[in-house]
């Protein structure tokens, strides 16, 4: 007999994953060995950020017992190619440098020995010559984009506003730090990881590895500690071990310790925009042009210059503005390599967005929250200028009811009073679910249309239910703690008729079995859209199979008793039916296409909102930042399970103000790293973090086959904004820089 | 070689002096619940109890460890903590939550506490994806069901 059947999807079910977790029976990468005898692996990094590299000399590192062998940059050149990247670049990246070292702590050699503490010792003895050379910055990308009449905007415009923002490195800094086990054996290489693809960048590694797709196989632990997006970086050091493994004909493993981690994993991009906003005396805005500049760090890796497309989409934010125009410019520091962190451009689009709106009301002497009002979207679906689909929502109710939830007018009131506050808004789309294309801007039309047309998101899922009727799901989205096991079982458990914990979820990727493509992984928010998709394919393929076999039959027979016939006598299932009981389904998100002609694309599938308002007070002996109030109106369409949603967005923020008041990847002018322990780079904790106040309204994808928007982002990008804004409301000051420590803001006070 | 005793069983292992004890607990006992984030003492992951007290197992030599008792997280009874956690959405990649279990249920095991206690003792501890609060609140909780 079939269970009644119930709306699992959308409850708050308390997570699967938890338990093992909470019994510290967790499986991360460094607790697992899942090939005997391992070598352990510590890597010699340049302490120069930029300097050519002479002779390696490994003698003395040989000599000591228990060293099973060395990698140097001769072999790596040897035995590996470039990385390839997205656009061109003068200096070839490599897993290790060969003649010139490009950042501080760059790997420049790897000590293979029975144990950890030996390799560090041993590293400590390879003698490596170096000589200085003085820092370099090279421009290796620029291209330029412009939607509408954006001259004539300006021309007309009553008001013109202008400023230079700059959006400082930070990472997502994951309390688990990158592992890798590499087993080279024959002619491939196995590769265990906490990486959180497979995503482009398998295909990336197995491209420097010379290694056809399927030689590389890829394996990722049952759980991953975090990683906010720094984990998609871990692909550079599977390579780097699996070239260690092939020489030294063992397999090696390597964890990262919390100093190589800050040093040398991935940072966000240094950003610094130049805006132009044309605004009517009314208030509407005419016109934006953005002159961006993109710090990449030493190389430009895979897949950036994608930090600088992801948001092309929505360069007008959530505004009405028809005509806006961006040059962007991609430029090579001696800094580590920048990749993926939560947020991944947004945040540094908003802050200079938000910002400007925020100088224009002052300008214009229009309340700030008015100006966004008047200039929201209000129509969708909504094409922007730069090609992004709104598909759905309903920003000026979301703005409203954030106002009315932190008390707006009776803040302001307060403030007009004389109490030293500040009050900022930040109205923020937040998309997920990248299209593939996106980055192909980076590329001209012509070159574009001399390749392959690449666009989309897919994502795979395998459903079987065993001969004893037991469910099993196998995810390709690689979490790393949001939760997925949970709503794929809700998902499955909705479509097939039974209870949540009745569906057994693993979220272990391999390369070789898994249903994976191109897109597959954990970034751009991309479960609740595409990931969540595939899932629900799968099951209703199933579905259909069972109910077809139960018409068949002309009984409603249990789950277990169809499994029975579909394994146990495939003779009695309808004539031509394919026996067992298994699915395999692909979702891809809908209306993705390449990059038009006139580089119009919506570089995401799926286009949430946000409306943060921030409530703070400025102590101006000491400068610090009392954050009073943080209220968050969210619109992520459907929300599969409230209880992980919460945390999503808790998360978010929690990344967002971290960025705003703390957190800030610092080098000095030789490219020395100021912030390489835990000591120096801030990452806030309990005391420190205000809590926001989440509330948040449901607008349906109407495209999704579930209606849920991505949501792990959005807070990081609008909380630099917001907070800005507060700031810079209480002190008057518009020469604010973030992080918003106390001894920078009591400097902007006392400037 | 040393001796100690690890969630109330006796256990042996190789140690060289400069052992950490969290590696020691990791990779010669297989305790592998202890997490490591950052070796320089400030995350809190490698939280483990040492006769009584909350130490950071990755600021302590295993030979300091010998012939005393050690509880790490797989030593801890599951009870209205781990409940409330999973109730509260107080872990997300759930890397932390070892050593707050640790440094939590030291905590209670002295007596009542405030909210201010819990928010004071978490000031010790990085989580990355929670925000904190909720991980406020479990405790809390589970502090009233004691």
């Amino acid at each position: 007999m079939t269970q009644a059947r119930r709306a699992w999807v959308g409850e708050s079910v308390p997570r699967f994953e938890d338990e093992a977790l909470l019994r510290g029976r967790g499986r991360f990468m460094d607790d697992l060995a899942p090939v005997p005898n391992a070598g352990h692996a510590a890597i010699v990094r340049s302490p120069f950020a930029h300097a050519t590299i002479g002779t390696v000399d490994a003698s003395a590192a040989l000599a000591v017992p228990g060293v099973r062998g060395i990698l140097t940059g001769e072999d790596v050149l040897a035995l590996s190619r470039p990385f390839p990247a997205g656009i061109e670049s003068s200096v070839p990246y490599y897993a290790v440098a060969n003649d010139v070292a490009r950042y501080a702590g760059e790997p420049v050699a790897v000590v293979v020995a029975d144990s950890r503490y030996i390799a560090e010792d041993a590293a400590e003895l390879v003698a490596v010559e170096y000589d200085p050379l003085g820092p370099e910055e090279v421009t290796v990308h620029e291209r330029s984009f412009s939607y509408g009449a954006v001259d004539a905007a300006f021309e007309t415009a009553d008001a013109v506003v202008r400023w230079r923002y700059a959006f400082p490195r930070w990472t997502g800094a994951p309390v688990e730090c990158f592992g890798v086990v590499a087993d080279w054996r024959d002619d491939g290489l196995t590769a265990w990881a906490n990486f959180q693809g497979p995503f482009t960048l398998h295909s990336v590694a197995a491209a420097a590895l010379g290694l056809r797709g399927t030689k590389l196989r890829l394996i990722t632990p049952p759980d991953s500690g975090g990683s906010f997006g720094i984990k998609a970086s871990v692909y550079v050091y599977v390579v780097l071990m699996g070239l260690a493994s092939r020489k030294l004909g063992i397999p090696v493993r390597w964890t990262e310790d919390r100093l190589e981690h800050l040093t040398a994993s991935a940072h966000s991009t240094g950003r610094v925009t130049d805006v132009e906003a044309a605004f009517a005396s009314d208030g509407e805005l005419l016109g934006l042009r953005y002159d961006v500049t993109e710090d990449v760090g030493a190389y430009v890796r895979a897949p950036e210059p994608a930090t600088l497309y992801r948001m092309h989409g929505s360069l007008a934010g959530a505004y009405r503005v028809r005509n806006v125009a961006v040059r962007a410019r991609v430029v090579l520091t001696n800094r580590c390599p920048s990749g993926l962190n939560r947020g991944f451009g947004g945040p540094q689009l908003y802050l200079a967005l938000e910002r400007t709106i925020d100088r224009a009301a002052r300008q214009l002497a229009i309340d700030p929250a008015e100006l966004r009002r008047r200039n929201l979207v209000q129509e969708f679906p909504w094409r922007s200028p730069s090609g992004g689909l709104y598909e759905s929502g309903d920003y000026v109710a979301c703005l409203a009811a954030a106002l009315d939830l932190v008390g707006y007018d009776e803040r302001r009131r307060e403030q007009a009073a004389g109490r030293t506050i500040g009050i900022g808004i930040a109205c923020v789309v937040e998309p997920s679910v990248s299209n593939m294309g996106y980055i192909s801007l980076a590329l001209g039309p012509d070159e574009r249309a001399a390749g392959l047309p690449k666009s989309g998101n897919v994502e795979g899922c395998t459903i079987t239910i065993s001969p004893l009727g037991g469910i099993a799901v196998a995810l390709s989205t690689t979490p790393q703690g949001q939760g997925h096991r949970t709503v794929a079982a809700q998902i499955v458990a909705e479509r097939l008729g039974v209870a949540p914990d009745e569906v057994e979820v693993s979220s272990v990727l391999d390369t070789s079995t898994s249903a994976w493509s191109v897109a597959s992984g954990a970034y751009s928010s991309r479960f609740s859209g595409v990931g969540a998709g595939a899932v629900a394919a799968a099951a209703d393929k199933l579905a259909t199979k069972i109910d077809t076999i139960r018409k068949h039959v002309g009984e409603d027979i249990s789950l277990r008793r169809v499994a029975g016939m579909c394994h146990w006598s495939p003779e009695s299932l309808p004539p031509g039916m394919e026996p067992g009981l298994s699915a395999l389904a692909f979702f891809a998100a809908p209306n993705l296409e390449p990059p038009d002609p006139d580089d119009r694309v919506s570089s995401s599938g799926s286009h949430g909102f946000i409306a943060d308002v921030a409530v703070v007070e400025v102590d101006h002996e000491t400068g610090s930042v009392r954050v009073l109030d943080y209220v968050t109106v969210h619109d992520a369409g459907r929300l599969l399970n409230p209880l992980i949603v919460e945390g999503q967005v808790r998360g978010g923020f929690a990344h967002g103000a971290a960025a705003a008041l703390f957190e800030r990847i610092v080098y000095d002018e030789d490219g020395a790293l100021l912030t390489g322990t835990f000591i120096d780079y801030l990452c806030p904790t309990a005391p420190d973090l205000p809590e926001p106040r989440i509330a948040h309204r449901e607008s349906p994808q109407p495209s999704l086959p579930l209606g849920a928007k991505g949501l792990g982002e959005g807070n990081t990008m609008s909380a630099p904004a917001a907070l800005l804004n507060a700031v810079a409301d209480a002190l008057g000051i518009d020469e604010l820089e973030l992080p918003l420590t106390p001894p920078r803001v009591w400097g902007a006070l006392h400037a | 070689m040393i001796e100690l005793r690890v969630n109330g069983l006796v256990r042996r292992g190789g140690a060289e002096p400069r052992t950490l004890l969290s590696d020691f607990l990791r990779h010669e006992l297989g305790l592998t619940g202890t997490h490591v984030g950052c070796e320089h003492g400030v995350c809190g992951a490698c939280t483990v109890e040492l006769d009584g007290v909350a130490v950071r197992s990755c600021l302590l030599f295993a030979v300091q460890a010998e012939g005393r008792e050690v509880r790490t997280v797989e030593g801890l009874e599951w009870g209205p903590m781990q409940e409330a956690f999973r109730r509260h959405h107080a872990l997300q990649c759930g890397f932390c939550t070892p050593g707050i279990l640790i440094a939590a249920t030291a905590l209670l095991e002295r007596g009542p506490v405030s909210r201010e206690q819990v928010i004071e003792l978490l000031g010790g501890h990085l989580c990355r994806c929670t925000g904190y609060t909720p991980i406020v609140a479990a405790i809390l909780e589970a502090a009233g069901e004691q």
